[in-house]
């Protein structure tokens, strides 16, 4: 429920995403962009920031933050250029940071979000590139720490700025953009998506309104908000903060404020009084982009399916129902996976079920390389459904199937025969072992007769135990009733 | 005419700590620089474009190729002060 | 030995007359027994030039010289990294900075063989127009050592001036080479914006800044250009186009060449001795067959003030990273970490370079963003525009390098009144163009005058050429300043 349905304010939000680029060096040197490796082991002169050097543009950096822009419907500009943003914090090298003021590379785009049953459209105000800070690590906590220390790995890594509009109207219409958002970005495979290790992260402004006003309310920016809940929450603790203070008559200070997952509040950072004076200008030492448009069409051309348009298809053409499609569309991989596996077994709804109940009780849905390299391919999750289709084996043994196929590899009917799991059709023989579980199990039979249909029940699984599960459950139950009838 | 204030709030933002004589005089001297750079008041720049690169060249980029990284030792000589692989500074407080 | 130009220390190597050692140990030994006069060097790497000498002498005496410079011992300008050797930049704050690298243009001079001497004195972080602001000391001129070399590549110039190495680099952002060149009478090149990688030279103001060759004649100047310039990927302001033979262009003269002379150039309160010099060479141009004109650069007395707004705003920027965490000064005891940051950038940094970071600083900050930086952009189009007009009529332009000739230490402490020294070098650096400047006479003091041919972007040839052959009809050159 949205923390202030039933009140006279309206909430207005944007939200800034910072995400890593998936490129292979930093955005204006050679060093490996890649995380974890010891400090300051994965840096040069240039992303150190040492007198003398400078920096030259990654030309996969900008061809990535065009095929996202094109994902949101942006207008690529012609002429881009970087700019240098200016202020003291020991994480940054330079004490500036290159990055896009005046002609970002996007600009006009729009995600859809789902949120509360219904799907609206969220403005994109802009998008540009800019490279990431090293990493501070603190000696005790920022308040307390009598030193900090700097780790530049991180410094000059690519990232890509996406500026929502003031569009999202509740907490939980952030947390739906945030998630269509990093869906479309491991879909274009431009970001792993990745927010706990910050290859996404997420900023808020936020400001409350009377209902009906037009102008907006005074706002507020929270950041460090590192997961969908946390933004979420935030919001909601920020929409209450403020709400309380209106009505209390007070004035909502323009500030910056952190939000403390641990404590579950946001505190204030630095107040606008001391507001950041980034004198912005031209950065000297790159030269103007002019991004032709062959080039923009060339990426377009190359762009996958989007993750919104693929759900839609699956209800459409495979007539799925839209929970469904939406579990199966949440990453690219897993989308494609369970396509392949149709293309094999062509009943959506039975590959569904299995890829939802048995695939994803073992693997997470948006870990693309985990999907990919699952030990079950599409080709063979498709060949366990056919030996269940053609009655080869039964549904629950074909659960154990999947389990071994999971954790050897094997390939279904590989199994099946060297465990023995065909199912028993045989009449004869099935005849012969009722008639056994009948005679160790009077009581049973008597219940029946008083009109304990369930007695029945017990009866089958006596023979299914005594088959190893393995007798064909129709004939037994046929068997079962034909014989109960007699006695 | 620039202010005393004004130098203060400059070198805040410069990361300089000027003592009351620099203060003054560097008020003193900065109200000269800028009165003589006002004469670019008189000229008429409207519409010309700005010149923020002298030679116009556009799209100069890089293929998308790690290097291999520079030696860590090396990359770390020059810190007045370190703890083993990192640099250390004194305590943050956000201004 | 010392004293011989490089063509002519090329030729003598040839023929086996000398050796790359002898030359180095001479010019070491002179070193030391007059740079504690002049002031030219604040780093002298004996023994690594020594090393290089002996590399050398290999070579010569296997008859496989890497070049024109093989041998040839050259002086760089301290803001120029060089990997193992400390790199000041005239300033405090670097004093001990040892970068890990070498700016692409020291790496082209070690690999066409020539031998560094050391490193040279300038005005802190290239801020001045009288090497009077390094930190560590003043340098003087060798034609009279109560007087300025000029600056902030008066180290270098003084170098070769003084036969303290036989050709140096400098770095010119706003008239830098030419001028102290011009101060002390060698010849001082600032090619186009572009041509020469900045790739390892420690920014002032990236847009303007190159680095230039500072000989003792023209065609050292363009042996030495010949040697760093060129495209470098590790510079994308740097310009991908071929590298002409600069010395193999020098011969042809000026017959047919269309001089102009900027009306401007001429102004109240120029010393007359420098006036009447500079018409006399145009004079001697003119009798070598070239036509002359009149041309009018009206911007030119906005320049400074383009100049001072749009060089300290790149320079607040760029020496922003100078705050005691990741290399050079750091001083102690503080707080915390702003205090810590602001204490050590004011005990780094001397006073023009306070002055310069503020003044940038105030230029880009909100509200005064657009009347100051952005206005001078603006205003640089209109200079630009000013030599593009020029160049429709003209092949090059012919002026003085500087109103005056070399003053006395101390005598301009007012900030302005040094600046206004520039008014000739600014405009080509704010238009990106290559300038020379070579000697064309002397004040009555004795004291070296300095002719600017200044010419189309990378047309470089022609004002060498131009240059060469007035140096030719002219003896200025056979005097020398006496220091021993
Ligand atoms: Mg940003
Ligand atoms: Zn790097």
């Amino acid at each position: 429920m949205s923390a202030t349905v039933g009140t006279g304010w309206e909430v207005v939000i944007g939200l800034e995403v910072h995400a890593q680029l998936l490129t292979r060096s930093k955005m204006f040197c050679g060093c490996p962009a890649a995380f974890g490796a010891a400090p300051n082991s994965r840096t040069c002169p240039v992303c150190q920031g040492m007198p003398g050097v400078l920096p030259v543009v990654n030309r996969r950096a900008i061809e990535l933050a065009i095929r996202t822009a094109l994902a949101f419907d942006c207008r690529v500009n012609e002429a881009c250029r970087f700019a240098r943003k200016h202020y003291y914090y020991p994480d940054m090298p330079k004490n500036f940071q290159i990055s896009q003021y005046e002609e970002p590379l996007a600009e006009e785009g729009v995600l859809e979000i789902d949120a509360e049953g219904a799907s609206r459209p969220i403005g994109i105000q802009r998008l540009h590139l800019e490279e990431d800070v090293g990493k501070l690590v603190h000696e005790g906590t920022l308040e307390t720490a009598r030193a900090s220390l700097v780790d530049y790995n991180r410094s000059g890594v690519p990232l890509m700025e996406t500026v929502s509009k003031p569009d999202l109207r509740s907490p939980e219409e952030a947390a739906a953009y945030l998630k269509s958002f990093r869906a479309v970005l491991v879909y274009l495979g431009v970001c792993d998506g990745n927010m706990e290790e910050g290859s996404l992260r997420c900023d808020a402004n936020v400001s409350l309104r009377p209902r009906g006003a037009t102008e907006l309310g005074t706002k507020v920016e929270i950041k460090n908000l590192n997961s969908f809940r946390n933004v979420q929450h935030a919001l909601e603790f920020e929409v209450t903060r403020q709400r309380r203070a209106l009505e209390a008559g007070e004035r909502v200070a323009q500030e910056t404020r952190l939000w403390d997952a641990d404590r579950a509040l946001t505190r204030s950072m630095r107040s606008k009084e001391f507001a950041h004076d980034y004198r912005y200008f031209p950065e000297p030492d790159l030269v103007p982009l002019t991004i032709a448009r062959a080039w923009v069409e060339e990426i377009r051309a190359g762009l996958p399916e989007l993750p919104r348009r693929r759900r839609q298809r699956f209800v459409a053409q495979h007539g799925l129902p839209p929970y469904d499609a939406e579990v199966l569309t949440q990453s690219r991989a897993l989308a494609d996976y369970f396509e392949a596996a149709v293309r094999e077994f062509p009943q959506p709804k039975t590959v569904s079920n299995w890829v939802m109940s048995e695939l994803l009780r073992v693997l997470p849905a948006d870990d693309e390389r985990a999907i990919q390299g699952a030990p079950i391919t599409p080709a063979r999750l498709g060949g366990l459904l056919a030996l269940i289709e053609d009655g080869t084996i039964s549904g629950k043994i074909a659960k154990d199937v999947f389990e071994k196929m999971f954790r050897t590899g094997d390939d279904a009917r590989a199994i099946v025969a060297r465990e023995g799991l065909t199912q028993v059709a045989d009449e004869g023989a099935l005849a012969a072992i009722v008639d056994q579980v009948m005679a160790r199990n009077p009581k049973a039979i008597e219940d029946y007769k008083k009109g304990k249909t369930a007695a029945a029940k017990a009866l089958v699984g006596q023979v299914m135990k005594a088959t190893g599960g393995k007798a064909n459950p129709g004939i037994v139950n046929r068997l079962l009733e034909e014989k109960l009838s007699k006695t | 005419m620039i202010s005393r204030d004004d130098v203060v709030q400059v070198a805040r933002l410069a990361r300089l700590e000027l003592s009351e004589a620099e203060l003054e005089r560097m008020r003193r001297q900065l109200d000269g620089i800028l009165a003589y750079i006002d004469q670019l008041k008189a000229l008429d720049v409207a519409g010309v474009e700005p010149t923020s690169h002298a030679v116009p060249l556009t799209n100069v980029m890089r293929e998308d190729e790690a290097a291999p990284c520079w030696p860590q030792e090396e990359m770390l000589a020059n810190a007045p002060d370190r703890a083993g692989e990192l640099f250390r500074v004194p305590r943050i407080i956000e201004d | 030995m010392t004293g011989l130009t490089i063509h002519e220390l090329g030729a003598a190597y040839r023929r086996g007359e000398t050796t790359p050692t002898q030359v180095v140990a001479a010019y070491l030994a002179r070193i030391e027994r007059l740079d504690a006069r002049v002031g030219a060097y604040l780093t002298v790497t004996r023994e690594a030039a020594l090393r290089a000498a002996a590399a050398a002498d290999a070579r010569h005496r296997a008859g496989t010289p890497l070049g024109p410079l093989d041998g040839v011992p050259l002086a760089v300008k301290d803001v120029l990294c060089t990997r193992g050797v400390r790199t000041t930049c005239g300033s405090k704050i670097l004093e001990r900075f040892v970068p890990p690298y070498d700016a692409t243009a020291v790496e082209r001079l070690a690999a066409a063989g020539a031998v560094l001497l050391g490193k040279t004195n300038m005005d802190e972080f290239a801020m001045g127009s009288s090497t009077e602001h390094s930190a560590f000391r003043p340098t003087k001129n060798p034609w009279d050592l109560a007087r300025v070399p000029g600056g902030s590549s008066g180290g270098s110039a003084a170098a070769v001036a003084g036969d303290l190495a036989a050709g140096a680099f400098g770095t010119d952002t706003g008239g830098s080479v030419r001028q102290p060149a011009a101060f002390c009478g060698v010849v001082g090149l600032k090619p186009t914006y572009g041509r020469v990688s900045r790739y390892g030279l420690v920014a002032f103001a990236s847009s303007l800044d190159q680095i230039g060759p500072l000989g003792q004649d023209v065609r050292d100047a363009a042996l030495l250009l010949g040697a760093v310039a060129g495209h470098d990927p590790r510079d994308a302001t740097s310009v991908d186009a071929p590298v002409p033979d600069y010395a193999a262009a020098l011969d042809g003269g000026v017959r047919g060449l269309r001089v102009g002379v900027p009306r401007e150039y001429f102004i109240e309160g120029m010393d007359p001795e420098v006036g009447r010099a500079v018409r006399e060479a145009v004079e001697t141009l003119r009798g070598l067959g070239a036509t002359v004109e009149d041309v009018s650069l009206p911007t030119t007395d906005y320049g400074i003030a383009v100049y001072y707004v749009i060089a300290p705003a790149e320079a607040s920027s760029n020496l922003a990273r100078y705050d005691g965490v990741k290399y050079g000064l750091r001083v102690g005891g503080a707080k915390d970490l702003i205090e810590m940051s602001s204490r050590t950038r004011a005990a780094g940094f001397g006073a023009e370079v306070k002055r310069r970071i503020m003044l940038g600083t105030y230029a880009l900050s909100a509200g005064y963003h657009d009347a100051y930086y952005g206005r001078a952009q603006k205003v640089r189009t209109l200079v630009r525009r000013d030599f593009a007009r020029a160049f429709e009529r003209v092949d090059l332009l012919v002026g003085p390098t500087t109103p005056n000739v070399a003053f006395r230490l101390g005598e301009k402490e007012d900030p302005l009144a040094m600046y206004l020294n520039d008014v000739f070098t600014v405009p080509t650096s704010l238009a990106g163009l290559p300038a020379v400047s070579v000697r064309c006479g002397f004040s009555a003091a004795g004291l070296p005058i300095g002719l600017q041919l200044i010419g189309r972007a990378f047309d470089e040839p022609t004002i060498l050429r131009a240059a060469h052959a007035y140096e030719r009809a002219t003896s200025w050159l056979a005097r020398r300043p006496s220091l021993a």
